[in-house]
């Protein structure tokens, strides 16, 4: 996976994880014109488009558009469980999280991410095994403070 | 603001977070976020040293002003600082800050890698992860510099935990992808492949990504692991949807897993027989559920399940060797096809475009034919209708091209304006590759050019004309057909194109019906002709001249318009030109030189479709050189024969030979060359057996000599070939420069020149000229050689006519030269020709690049030394025909286009550019010939016609010059 964006309908960008070097003014460039191309698109449309040589997977929801850039032989649809599975993540995590929950921790969107993927590619697929890790770093804070 | 925040909170980022979304504007926001950064540089800058929380609490406050989009130029310093910190959040707000806002800033890169050398020796599981996640994350060049060597080891050793394990692995995934020379594998290869026998599947998930990316660099080290993928994933298929507990996902067993297996799988070719049988059972396996009933009506399971067998067809499609599994993988993608699913259409059409390509599967595919004719037509989505395209082109054969093709041209009408293009070319090829009759190609050609005629591009047309040119068969119909559709109240440019040149070459094939008489054929298209642009008018000048020679009947009125003030005054240079000398031309050639002159295009040479090259530019090279190697390569493989050798990697060195030894190497390849038979003509000629060898693009190095002086000749992985040419009079030098690209010096390097027969051939034939003219002279000095070739002069006390007679003569050796030396051109003249045109369309109107040097030095033709001077131009075009190198037009009939300068001067004589200007105005009687009249090599064996005799004086070869000749006329 080259990058994921996190995108609000009203294509405010919520969270941006890159796994490829790219300058800041590219990665503005990539955000807008994808913000773009995916927010214009229908309902019923399929979930994969080609976007200059990458492949992009995308789903919606509820206001959020999670968005995977993913390179040629990389598989589609297991990238959409990908973007599944980190949102089940941040449910359980937030409890039945919702737009505001990234808002305002958006650090913890970042970390629990990390635990999932790393570098572009899945780390742990075991919901619980991400899970406990993000709790014990709680809960070490919680000790400690 | 949510009430709940787990961990510890920071409040005054909440607030701070509220407040920027209470903004009622832009101006608001950053004014809210200026008084925030203020704040904190402030309290960073302060005396009183700041407690970890609010340092913590800073910095993150930072880092969601940068995640809006605003630049942070300070605050690294304390991020770095955090990283020291002994409290797991703060550490962790520090690697995140780092993470997203990476510093090139040296001194603070020592600083970091400092902090995660020792979270990474601390033992501390938390916080060695964080250093991972760092390195992983921010994977720069020095973090590979300073830890490559380290990770490796604590990937290997036998009590790191899981989860370290498992960020090791994806830690140097992420190090070697950066800097791949900076990741050597070592002896902890052989161990990491143990890990796809890992207890924990995290582990083994991790390890298999790394393994997949190593393996495609280095499969030798690597090919252990296609056993243990093997059955590692064999125990993953077969197990129940519960054993794997958590990595089952909505029942599916480890699904990322599993895809990640069947990608390293496809790292390698088809395993040994004992494994292979393995593999296929799983494969199997693995298509039998994907037939089973759902275990849920979520469409997570579908979609994991489906991830999986995607891949597993994948893979079957990879190694290509077990037909019944590719027939099973297509008829299971068939089903999809017609699924409710969009993303499953999408994937099935995608997929099956591999599957058509492989000879087992391609006819399975092509029963499908009707259900992707109809996704083309009721798909809603346009990225699903383009899989659809791209899928009946690679479906595409003789059995069924003329249902496809239809199809596509029908879709063509409603389709996106985002894939017409393509569509156009596809349609394109497949009419030609598939054509059985030609008249079907060129109604589909010209439907094309109706329905989509903005979108057909210069390729589509040119290769009509080629394909009508070289096939006698179909010109009739070509010419019948674009009659009936120019007649058409709005036709498209490309069509007036397309119907200019046919009929200009075969209209007389269809004059004999009242209906299309000459008349009506050149009324309709000059009806056309103030509607269109400059090339295309230019085009139908041409088109003109050529009804002169084929209906006498309508050359008056030809005449009439030719000479019109719209045409011989017209504004444009171009067109001004050709109106004058096709006027000239049309007064003063008799008809056997107009016969000539204008004769009928002879056939292009066969060569790749343009368009093909075109569509392959346009998809890159996967998509379509894909379909076609694909097809063509499989033959050799499955009858066990010699594969083809691969023309460029094993002959690399013989291009070199060639060019230098000149032919030293044994006699010219078969068959005689088509002029003399000299070796520079072998070397450069066009002909297959010459051109063949050299790699990729020289013959494009060969053409860029046409316009240019110096150049890269030749060039591969070892050796450039340089050239640099100058031409002064009568005598052109060239350079040639050798540059060694490897690190080694070459050994025994012998370049060899010969100076053939065929320079001397420069020399003019008719020794009572006796001029100094050919000489070839080679010197070696080192890595240099030089050439001289001659252009040679001829020299004339008799007749006019037999000054122009060696004029001829010298047009004819000249463009022997340009053939040599330009061998992009099927001909001699063609060649000089387009060199000329090229001249001419240069800003300056070309007179300064080919210089037409005439002056008259003793005023008295009686004794005079004519020259053809001779020089390439300097100054390079941007774009030019295929054919022929002209700019707008494929290929017309370039004998319209001489410009040959022609002059007298005292031999030896450096005479100034402009001295044609100077004491032009006696010209010898032959150029106005030359201005006017036209030239053809055959030209030579005929009496010229008294018209040659007329004197005109002209001052320069330029329009104006031209139209002054004219007018005296």
């Amino acid at each position: 996976m080259q990058f994921m964006l996190l995108f609000s309908r009203q294509g405010k960008l919520r969270l941006q994880k890159w796994y490829v070097p790219l300058s800041d003014k590219e990665k503005k460039k990539i955000t807008r014109e994808l913000v773009q191309t995916v927010l214009a698109r229908k309902p019923k449309m399929c979930s994969f488009l080609e976007w200059r040589d990458l492949k992009i997977v995308y789903k919606r929801y509820a206001s959020l558009y999670f968005c995977c850039a993913i390179e040629d032989q990389d598989n589609e649809l297991i990238t959409l469980e990908i973007i599944h599975r980190y949102v089940e993540l941040l449910d359980k995590y937030f409890g039945s999280v919702c737009e505001l929950d990234i808002i305002f921790n958006f650090e913890k969107a970042y970390f629990i991410l990390d635990e999932f993927l790393l570098g572009g590619e899945v780390q742990e697929t075991s919901k619980k095994n991400v899970l406990k890790a993000i709790e014990q770093a709680d809960l070490l804070q919680e000790v400690r403070s | 603001m949510p009430a709940v925040s787990k961990g510890d909170g920071m409040r005054g980022l909440a607030v701070f977070i509220s407040d920027i979304r209470n903004c009622k504007s832009k101006e608001a926001e950053i004014k809210r976020i200026n008084k925030e950064l203020a704040n904190i540089r402030s309290k960073f800058k302060g005396d009183k040293a700041l407690d970890g929380y609010s340092k913590k609490k800073y910095v993150c406050k930072l880092l969601f002003i940068f995640l809006l989009g605003h630049d942070i130029d300070f605050g690294h310093m304390e991020a770095v600082n955090l990283l020291s910190s002994n409290r797991y959040t703060e550490k962790q707000i520090g690697y995140l800050f780092i993470s997203v806002l990476v510093n090139s800033n040296s001194e603070l890169i020592r600083l970091i890698n400092n902090a995660i050398k020792n979270d990474l020796a601390s033992r501390n599981p938390t916080f060695m992860g964080l250093a991972l996640h760092c390195i992983a994350n921010v994977g720069s060049r020095e973090m590979a510099e300073a830890f490559a060597g380290e990770i490796p080891k604590i990937l290997v050793a036998g009590d790191t935990m899981d989860s370290a394990k498992q960020s090791a692995a994806l830690c140097l995934l992420r190090l070697y992808r950066t800097s791949p020379h900076l990741v050597p594998t070592g002896d902890w290869a052989s161990r990491v492949v143990h890990l796809l026998n890992d207890q924990h599947l995290g582990v083994v998930t991790a390890a298999t990504s790394l393994i997949t990316t190593l393996a495609q660099k280095n499969p030798e080290e690597f090919k252990t692991s296609v056993s243990l993928a093997v059955s590692r994933l064999s125990r993953i298929v077969t197990s129940a949807s519960t054993d794997l507990q958590d990595y089952t996902y909505y029942f599916v067993p480890a699904p990322w897993l599993s895809v990640k297996l069947l990608r390293l799988l496809q790292c390698y070719p088809p395993p040994d027989p004992a494994v292979r049988g393995r593999l296929t059972e799983c494969l199997e396996t693995i298509l039998n559920k994907a037939q089973e009933p759902p275990k849920s009506k979520k469409v997570q399971h579908s979609n994991a399940k489906n991830a999986v067998l995607f891949e597993a067809i994948s893979l079957i499609i990879h190694h290509d060797s077990e037909p019944n599994l590719l027939v099973r993988a297509c008829n299971q993608l068939g089903q999809f096809l017609q699924h409710r699913e969009t993303n499953l259409r999408y994937l099935a059409l995608e997929s099956m475009c591999a599957l058509a390509s492989s000879e087992f599967s391609h006819e399975a595919v092509k029963t499908h034919i009707e259900t992707v004719i109809a996704a083309l037509k009721t798909e809603r989505d346009v990225s699903v209708r383009q899989r659809a395209v791209d899928l009946l082109y690679a479906m595409c054969d003789r059995s069924n091209a003329q249902q496809i093709v239809a199809e596509m041209l029908s879709y063509l009408e409603t389709a996106d304006y985002s894939i017409r293009e393509e569509i156009v070319l596809k349609v394109a090829i497949l009419a030609e590759k598939y054509a059985v009759d030609y008249t079907w190609y060129v109604d589909t050609i010209l439907n094309l050019i109706r329905v989509a005629g903005d979108y057909v591009s210069e390729e589509v047309w040119y290769r009509v004309i080629q394909i009508v040119i070289n096939r006698d068969d179909v010109q009739g119909y070509a010419a019948k057909t674009v009659f009936e559709s120019l007649q058409a109240p709005a036709c498209h440019e490309n069509l007036v194109k397309v119907g200019g040149y046919i009929l200009g070459e075969f209209g007389n094939l269809i004059a004999g019906d009242p209906r299309s008489s000459p008349l009506v054929q050149f009324n309709l298209l000059h009806s056309k002709f103030h509607l269109c642009s400059v090339p295309t008018r230019a085009l139908l000048l041409s088109t003109y001249i050529k009804f002169v020679n084929l209906f006498p009947e309508v050359k008056p009125t030809i005449q009439d318009v030719l000479r019109s003030d719209s045409q011989l005054r017209n504004a444009d240079a171009e067109l001004q030109q050709r109106a004058v000398e096709y006027l000239r031309l049309s007064t003063v050639a008799s008809t056997d030189i107009l016969a000539t002159v204008l004769e009928e295009m002879p056939p292009f040479p066969e060569r790749e479709s343009s368009i093909l090259a075109k569509l392959k530019k346009k998809k890159g090279p996967g998509t379509v050189m894909g379909l076609e190697e694909g097809k063509r390569e499989r033959g050799p493989d499955i009858n066990g024969g010699p594969e083809p050798a691969p023309a460029s990697a094993t002959s690399t060195p013989s291009p070199s030979a060639d060019l230098l030894g000149l032919g030293a190497v044994p006699p010219a390849p078969a068959g005689p060359p088509p002029s003399s038979g000299g070796l520079l003509v072998d070397v450069f000629s066009d002909s297959p057996s010459a051109v063949a060898p050299l790699a990729p693009g020289s013959e494009d190095n060969f053409a860029r000599f046409v316009c240019k002086n110096n150049g890269v000749l030749f060039e591969n992985q070892l050796l450039q070939i340089g050239l640099k040419s100058e031409f002064r009079q009568n005598l052109g030098r060239m350079f040639i420069f050798y540059g060694n690209k490897t690190s080694t010096q070459f050994l025994n390097f012998t370049p060899t020149l010969i100076c053939s027969d065929d320079l001397q051939a420069t020399e003019p034939a008719d020794q009572a000229r006796g001029s100094d003219s050919g000489r070839g002279r080679a010197g070696a000095a080192g890595c240099q050689h030089r050439v001289c070739v001659g252009l040679h002069r001829s020299t004339s006390s008799q007749h006019p006519v037999q000054v122009w007679r060696n004029l001829s003569e010298c047009v004819r050796q000249v463009a022997h030269h340009t053939q040599q030396v330009f061998p992009a051109h099927r001909n001699g003249l063609p060649g000089l020709l387009s060199a000329l045109e090229a001249a001419e369309q240069s800003p300056a109107g070309g007179a300064e690049h080919f210089q037409g040097k005439a002056s008259n030095g003793h005023r008295n033709h009686q004794s005079q030394d004519y020259w053809v001077w001779f020089r390439a131009p300097g100054r390079g075009r941007s774009e030019s025909c295929q054919f022929c190198g002209s700019r707008d037009h494929p290929h017309q009939n370039h004998a319209d286009r001489v410009l040959v300068a022609l002059g007298a001067e005292p031999p030896g004589s450096d005479v100034p550019a402009h001295a044609a200007d100077e004491q032009g105005d006696r010209l010898p009687e032959a150029v106005c010939a030359a201005v006017g009249a036209v030239l053809a090599p055959r030209l030579l064996a005929q009496p010229l016609s008294a018209q040659l005799q007329a004197r005109q004086p002209a001052s320069s070869l330029r329009v104006d010059g031209m139209a002054q000749c004219e007018d005296r006329g």
